[in-house]
């Protein structure tokens, strides 16, 4: 099988290690070679972070170069638009659309773009949008964003609900997780 | 059973399966994890040490007695350990000894971009570069049996691709490694010159037998392909680029001993196809090898020394067809990383900004104090350079500067090499202020215990280097201690410490606001009816504070209450939240 990759894209403390050890599991599990490439470090803090994960009979490079991602998960608006060029053509965006002001924003010195889904949209892209932060906070805590989209990408995934839920309970605290199963079934159904 | 693992958490297990009971390091990015992990298996002495060439002596101590030891540490680590190093490699060892190094192509998280494979040959000490983590457990091991063998440390390089990517591995038994007794041997230990000069001619001895133990280690493999136009030498992360771009189609000389090199195993290979390329990052280290072998060879023509090299990179220079990706048409802002929200650095920043000073930064979370809007700092170079440098840049003004310069260094990094500074400071008397920054974790590794938070690595309470204690004992009479949350204490401390006739410390104290015992106070609310939009709050980058329609907007899921903007608001705008 060809080399899937997925990349997971956010803002440094969102939790998009949490997402990508979940997944990376997940795949393992089903049999699949993975490779899952972390940040760590000074970007981390605040900064703009991406975690690529791939996978398929065999993996050579850990990383996504540009046009190779067959789906960009984001975790925030502006960093979906930030990494587009690594869509592989015909690829999908799944994006929260919490906006979260990078410093130049909030300093003044830069402007937060308008209607960045609208615009990817116009552009041909196969976007996904969803308010995430409200689904998360609906299920109890917003610190489960990055639940809600592993249920929204898990739509585009033939696992069983056993085998996510079973990857979940691997990957989250035990006092959090019938919190995070809800946050993920909301994503899941978005 | 097969499961993932990070290259470090592999490196880890490699040590833990070859019986490993040693580990002595310094944190520090992409090499941290291996640490970490070690320190996990019970049957692991693990610690911090408080910087890499205590770590690496100790480690060295513990192969002396008989067992097998590691240390581990970043690319300018080694500079820092680089004084032992070369000397070990001509005591060789007792049991085996392995020394980790992680280099930062790409700079992620560091200052400079150092190819670390110059110290293997500089110091003629083998060095092992896995290329996924299935390897870093594997060379772990086997690097154990070459130090014994070969009675020499080995250098395992690890970089930010190999160290922070997870892979497939298989973990395996550990064997215990029998303590080899210590026994005194003057001439192999004692490096005065007359043994030294015995000792180096070993040296030479073991790396023309290592050269022949390269050319037939499985270590380094011929992969042939079914198009000798091209032949290409790679290792390490390359390595899966290579083979990403070019599958099958071109021979691969995969290097995974990358010193010594071997000699016949690379002529073979460069016979058997028309143009040799080598492919690595960083330096020309594996082309200027093949150089020296008089074979015509391609390589830092093609790839660049600056910056990590990607698959993309690969297959345009191999002139292989690859898609590049469309980007959409707009201005995306950047989003560099910031000082965290209740960051307990942010209120002395501002106090620094605030009083114009030249500030002589360091290594760590605090290096964002650089930044805009609080652009305080005015040098970066290395652990512990602020407190040294700032005691050069007064001596050399004749005293000009004292009044109006300070140096700020973290706890972690005070003790890594500050201390030695501040010595020199007392020593060689300069009116100097140093100013620690104490929030009692190492940060920007990941919170990591150091000498002066009161617990080791294991996170068992110890010995609690006191910072006051420490610093008048060498010879400052002035130390005081300052909350940066509060900011006229923070003013009125670094006003009257720049203006002391006498050298002093001011330190800084409030813990990390990431960490898990910190409890924070409810997020802060923006009163819209008093608040005129004037942005003094803005003047302190915090990332929960913003300007929305004229008027400050707190991100709840970011405030922690700390408080400072609060101290800015002329007009109380900023109310305190209430507890939940």
């Amino acid at each position: 099988m060809e080399t899937k990759n997925i990349m997971i894209v956010g803002v440094g403390g969102q939790g998009t290690l949490l997402a990508s050890k979940l997944l990376g599991r997940l795949l393992l599990g089903k049999g699949y070679d993975v490779k899952v490439s972390e940040v760590h470090g000074m970007s981390q803090r605040g900064g703009s972070v991406v975690t690529y994960v791939r996978y398929g009979s065999k993996v050579y490079s850990p990383i996504i170069d540009k046009g190779e991602a067959d789906i960009i998960l984001s975790f925030e608006l502006l960093e979906a638009a930030r990494w587009t060029e690594y869509l592989k053509p015909g690829g999908k965006i799944i994006t929260n659309t919490q906006q979260v002001n990078p410093m130049p924003v909030i300093t003044g010195a830069a402007q937060y773009p308008d209607g960045l889904v609208e615009k990817m949209h116009s552009a041909g892209m196969d976007v996904d949008a969803i308010d995430a932060l409200s689904l998360a906070e609906k299920a109890g805590s917003a610190k489960a964003v990055n639940l809600v989209l592993m249920g929204r990408l898990a739509k585009w995934f033939d696992f069983s609900d056993e085998e996510w839920m079973a990857a979940i309970e691997q990957s989250v605290p035990a006092k959090f997780l019938e919190m995070n199963k809800k946050a993920f079934a909301l994503g899941r159904e978005a | 059973m097969k499961t993932l693992m990070l290259g470090n958490e592999a490196v880890a297990r490699g040590l833990y399966e070859a019986g490993c009971s040693f580990v002595s390091s310094y944190p520090g990015t992409p090499s941290t994890e291996i640490t970490e992990c070690a320190a996990k298996y019970p049957e692991i002495y693990a610690e911090w040490a408080p910087n890499e060439k205590v770590a690496m002596e100790a480690a060295f101590g513990a192969c002396l007695a008989g067992k097998r030891s590691f240390c581990g540490m970043k690319h300018v680590g080694l500079n820092v350990a680089a004084d032992p190093l070369f000397t070990i490699s001509y005591t060789g060892v007792n049991a085996g000894m392995i020394i980790a190094v992680a280099d930062d192509a790409g700079m992620h998280s560091s200052q400079n971009e150092q190819d670390s494979r110059h110290y293997a040959m500089a110091a003629k000490i083998p060095m092992l570069e896995p290329a996924d983590s299935a390897e870093g457990l594997q060379f772990a091991k086997l690097a154990y049996e070459l130090s014994e063998k070969f009675d020499t440390p080995v250098l395992l390089k690890m970089c930010t691709r190999v160290a922070h990517s997870q892979s497939v591995v298989e973990p395996g038994e550990r064997v215990e490694s029998p303590a080899k007794p210590y026994e005194k041997n003057g001439p192999k230990y004692i490096m005065m010159p007359g043994n030294a000069k015995r000792r180096h001619p070993v040296v030479e001895e073991r790396t023309n037998a290592l050269i022949a133990y390269a050319e037939t280690t499985p270590l380094n493999r011929v992969e042939d392909g079914s198009d000798h136009k091209i032949g290409i030498i790679t290792s390490s992360t390359s390595y899966q680029y290579v083979k990403e771009v070019c599958g099958d189609r071109f021979p691969v000389l995969k290097l995974g001993m990358i010193w010594p090199m071997p000699e016949k195993l690379i002529r073979d290979f460069a016979a058997k196809v028309d143009l040799l390329v080598v492919v690595e990052e960083l330096d020309g280290f594996i082309e200027a090898h093949c150089r020296n072998l008089g074979l015509a060879v391609s390589g830092k023509d093609y790839f660049s020394c600056i910056d990590e090299l990607s698959q993309n990179i690969v297959a345009e220079k191999l002139g292989i067809s690859h898609e590049n990706g469309t980007a959409l048409q707009e201005n995306i802002p950047a989003r560099p990383p910031v000082m965290c929200a209740g960051c307990p650095h942010r209120g002395l920043f501002y106090t620094l900004a605030k009083n114009k000073l030249t500030v002589l930064g360091d290594i760590g979370c605090y290096t964002l104090g650089a930044v805009p809007p609080l652009a305080a700092i005015d040098t970066t170079i290395c652990m512990g350079a602020s407190v040294s440098g700032l005691h050069g840049f007064n001596k050399a003004s004749g005293g000009e500067t004292e009044g109006r310069s300070v140096a700020v260094i973290g706890d972690s990094t005070f003790m890594h090499s500050g201390v030695t500074g501040l010595i020199n400071i007392a020593y060689n008397e300069s009116n100097s202020t140093v100013i620690i920054l104490d929030n009692s974790i190492t940060g920007m590794t990941g919170h990591q215990q150091n000498p002066t938070t009161g617990f080791n690595l294991k996170g068992d309470p110890c010995t609690k280097i006191d910072l006051e204690s420490l610093c008048r004992s060498v010879g400052i009479k002035r130390v005081r201690v300052v909350d940066p949350y509060n900011l006229a204490e923070c003013d009125q401390a670094v006003k009257e410490e720049l203006a002391a006739a006498e050298p002093s410390v001011i330190i800084s104290r409030r813990p990390c606001a990431l960490l898990k015992y910190v409890k924070h106070k409810a997020p802060l609310v923006a009163n819209h009816d008093k608040c005129v939009g004037c942005k003094s709050c803005m003047r302190i980058g915090c990332p929960a504070i913003s300007i929305v329609d004229g008027k400050a907007v707190i991100d709840n899921t970011l405030c922690v209450g700390c408080g400072v903007c609060q101290q800015l608001c002329k007009f109380d705008a900023l109310e305190s939240g209430k507890e939940a």
